[in-house]
């Protein structure tokens, strides 16, 4: 047998670990809690080594600007100025986000949660009104058995509705007169002197122990820190996992996105302000919502691999088509995705000089994506200016955050487990309907059902605070008693 | 001001927040002014007048005590709540929020001195 040298020995166990991570992915995921084992198996050249600090002068690269990237440049260049350092930023991405249609847009639902819209405006970043296409201030839950509103605590618009890119791919350029969410950010993060590189990046290389980045037109850049925000639909994940053989791109599934057209008129009589999510027995369906915006609406059907007959099942289901005016057709309409997302968090997303952030790492499950997205990123941007771009600086300053989001996201997987339960259970829906119309109507004591649910549906709060409220003593008592009251008076329950 | 934007509208004159009114949240301005003024001896005394981004109300909730001042809409403003429970818990998490509410202490701080130093040259 072959001796193996120290460093050969860790490149190999490198490789041999990821390949059985690939094939045992469930298995793998859970060992990075275990910071000391992850450190030492999955990291071939980190060990002993220092914590490469960013200095003046220092150059990092961004792969991808959508929010992650735009909020990590954004931050990276804000703290480097607060300690006086001229750190230089590129911004690699060749897409347009003025551009209209798929190619200025990132699939994504659109919306900004309520905690975020609070965090960013306390960060100095307020959402300008052309690039919010509607405050929302209420969602409408919408069951098999009925319906019910959900007014914000505050009777405040604290949720904003977006569109990622300048529109859907039928809008008449002419009209349009709105600003575009990712190229906001971008703007924001080249405003902080972030320079954006239209250019795709080929591929990448190890040159003096810096990363090395060789873009389609043939450009050649080394780097101090390359920030990898390129999302899970990406192709050019795969080039950074020859790269950096310890990290496995998140677990993800196939979802689906379309926008229809309304007008305005029929956006406002029809959805108002209010978010509609339904909760309907449909086989591998976990979620659904449709987002008001300016002239459009945006369908959101999230679940186990998504396919064309549960989206035709959902489209057509009494529920939905009594959301639409009747005119509109249930055919899905031009413009339409089927964007992955991720389930399950990336293995080591960080390495010497490498941090994944946003999708590319983890993101809060089904909810709150672009939230997570400011978290990862401000995290990453912490820990390399502060700690270094080492691998152990990530480990220790990164890591614990992308965790805590990962570890939080497997008590979503559990509340959405009792919600698909609770979905084919005419009595609880029953019930659930009829103690949130009473706390609605009350306006006065703890809404605590109401609570739960916004929380759940806006991506708000923790799932982790979501079970600790659902599962005090006058939560399951007012549940149990308001199932057992709708069910014993069925006919005054379905008037809710 | 359409369905477009996010916060609450308030119209000239409406108040935002009142003097001596216990707070747990702190407002930050997305358009619009507000103006700020304190009732001393039965007297409303300006005090400024506060813009878009500018912020408001994070005396109360730091400080755990009743509102310093007066705020109302100078004009039709558009305000976000941010609550105290969000606020301090992303603060806990993450320190660095509070570089930007410190830097913007620090500011209003430095008018005051201006302030201050051009009253008593004044007087």
């Amino acid at each position: 047998m072959r001796n193996l040298s120290g460093q050969d020995s860790e490149v190999w166990l490198g490789r041999v670990s990821s390949a059985i991570a690939r094939k045992i992915p469930t298995f793998f995921r859970s060992f990075p809690y275990k910071q000391d084992f992850s450190g030492r198996l999955f990291s071939p050249v980190e060990n002993g080594a220092d914590n490469l600090p960013l200095d003046s002068d220092s150059r990092v690269a961004v792969i991808g600007s959508g929010p992650a990237g735009s909020f990590f440049s954004h931050f990276l260049l804000c703290m480097a100025d607060r300690l006086d350092l001229d750190v230089h930023v590129d911004i690699y991405d060749p897409r347009d986000f003025s551009a209209i249609g798929p190619t200025g847009c990132n699939m994504c639902g659109g919306i900004i949660s309520e905690s975020l819209v609070q965090m960013l405006a306390a960060e100095g970043i307020s959402l300008p009104a052309n690039v919010v296409q509607r405050g929302i201030d209420a969602y409408v839950l919408h069951t098999d058995l009925g319906n019910v509103r959900i007014d914000t605590p505050l009777h405040e618009k604290r949720i904003a509705a977006i569109h990622r890119g300048t529109g859907p791919r039928d809008i008449d350029v002419n009209q349009v007169n709105w600003f575009s969410f990712d190229r906001y950010l971008q703007d924001l993060a080249v405003a902080r002197g972030a320079r954006v590189v239209r250019d795709r990046v080929d591929s990448l290389a190890w040159r003096d122990g810096r990363p090395q980045i060789k873009t389609r037109a043939g450009a050649l850049q080394n780097y101090d820190l390359v920030a990898v925000a390129v999302g899970v639909n990406s192709a050019s994940l795969k080039i950074f996992q020859n790269l950096i053989p310890t990290y496995q791109p998140p677990v993800t599934t196939k979802t689906f996105i379309c926008e229809y057209k309304l007008g305005e008129k029929n956006v406002a009589a029809y959805f108002g302000d209010s978010m509609h999510v339904y909760l309907l027995n449909l086989p591998r369906l976990e979620f659904a919502a449709i987002i008001p915006k300016g002239e459009y609406v945006t369908v959101c059907l999230l679940g186990e691999e998504i396919d064309a007959p549960l989206i035709k099942s959902f489209l057509e289901s009494p529920a939905v088509r009594q959301s639409f005016p009747p005119e509109v057709s249930p055919e899905i309409p031009p413009c339409h995705c089927s964007p992955r997302i991720n389930t399950c968090a990336a293995v080591q997303p960080f390495g010497d000089r490498f941090v994944f952030i946003g999708d590319s790492g983890v993101t809060r499950l089904f909810k709150d994506g672009i939230g997570a997205a400011y978290r990862t990123a401000k995290a990453a941007a912490e820990a390399a200016l502060f700690h270094g771009v080492s691998c152990e600086s990530f480990k220790r300053h990164y890591w614990p955050v992308c965790r805590e989001i990962d570890v939080d996201n497997k008590i979503g997987k559990a509340i959405f487990a009792w919600t698909r339960l609770v979905q084919r259970q005419p009595h609880d829906i029953r019930g659930l309907l009829r103690m949130v119309a009473r706390e609605q109507r009350a306006k006065a004591g703890n809404p605590r059902m109401s609570m739960v649910l916004w929380d759940l549906f806006t991506g708000s709060a923790p799932y982790r605070e979501i079970v600790k409220r659902a599962m005090h003593p006058s939560f399951v008592g007012s549940l149990l008693w308001n199932v057992l009251a709708a069910n014993l008076t069925p006919k005054r329950a379905k008037s809710l | 001001m359409d369905a477009a934007g996010i916060g609450k509208i308030y119209l000239d004159g409406e108040v935002i927040v009142r003097q001596g009114e216990v707070g747990d949240c702190m407002y930050v301005i997305q358009s619009g002014k507000a103006k700020v003024e304190e009732e001393i001896n039965g007297q409303t005394v300006p005090l400024a007048v506060l813009a878009e981004n500018d912020f408001f109300g994070e005396m109360a909730i730091f400080e755990r005590q009743a509102r310093s001042a007066t705020v109302r809409a100078c004009g039709e403003a558009r305000v976000l709540t941010v609550d105290k429970k969000t606020l301090f818990r992303r603060i806990q998490q993450d320190p660095a929020l509070a570089f930007r509410l410190l830097e913007y202490l620090c500011h209003r701080l430095r008018n005051l001195d201006r302030e201050f130093a051009r009253l008593k040259t004044a007087i």
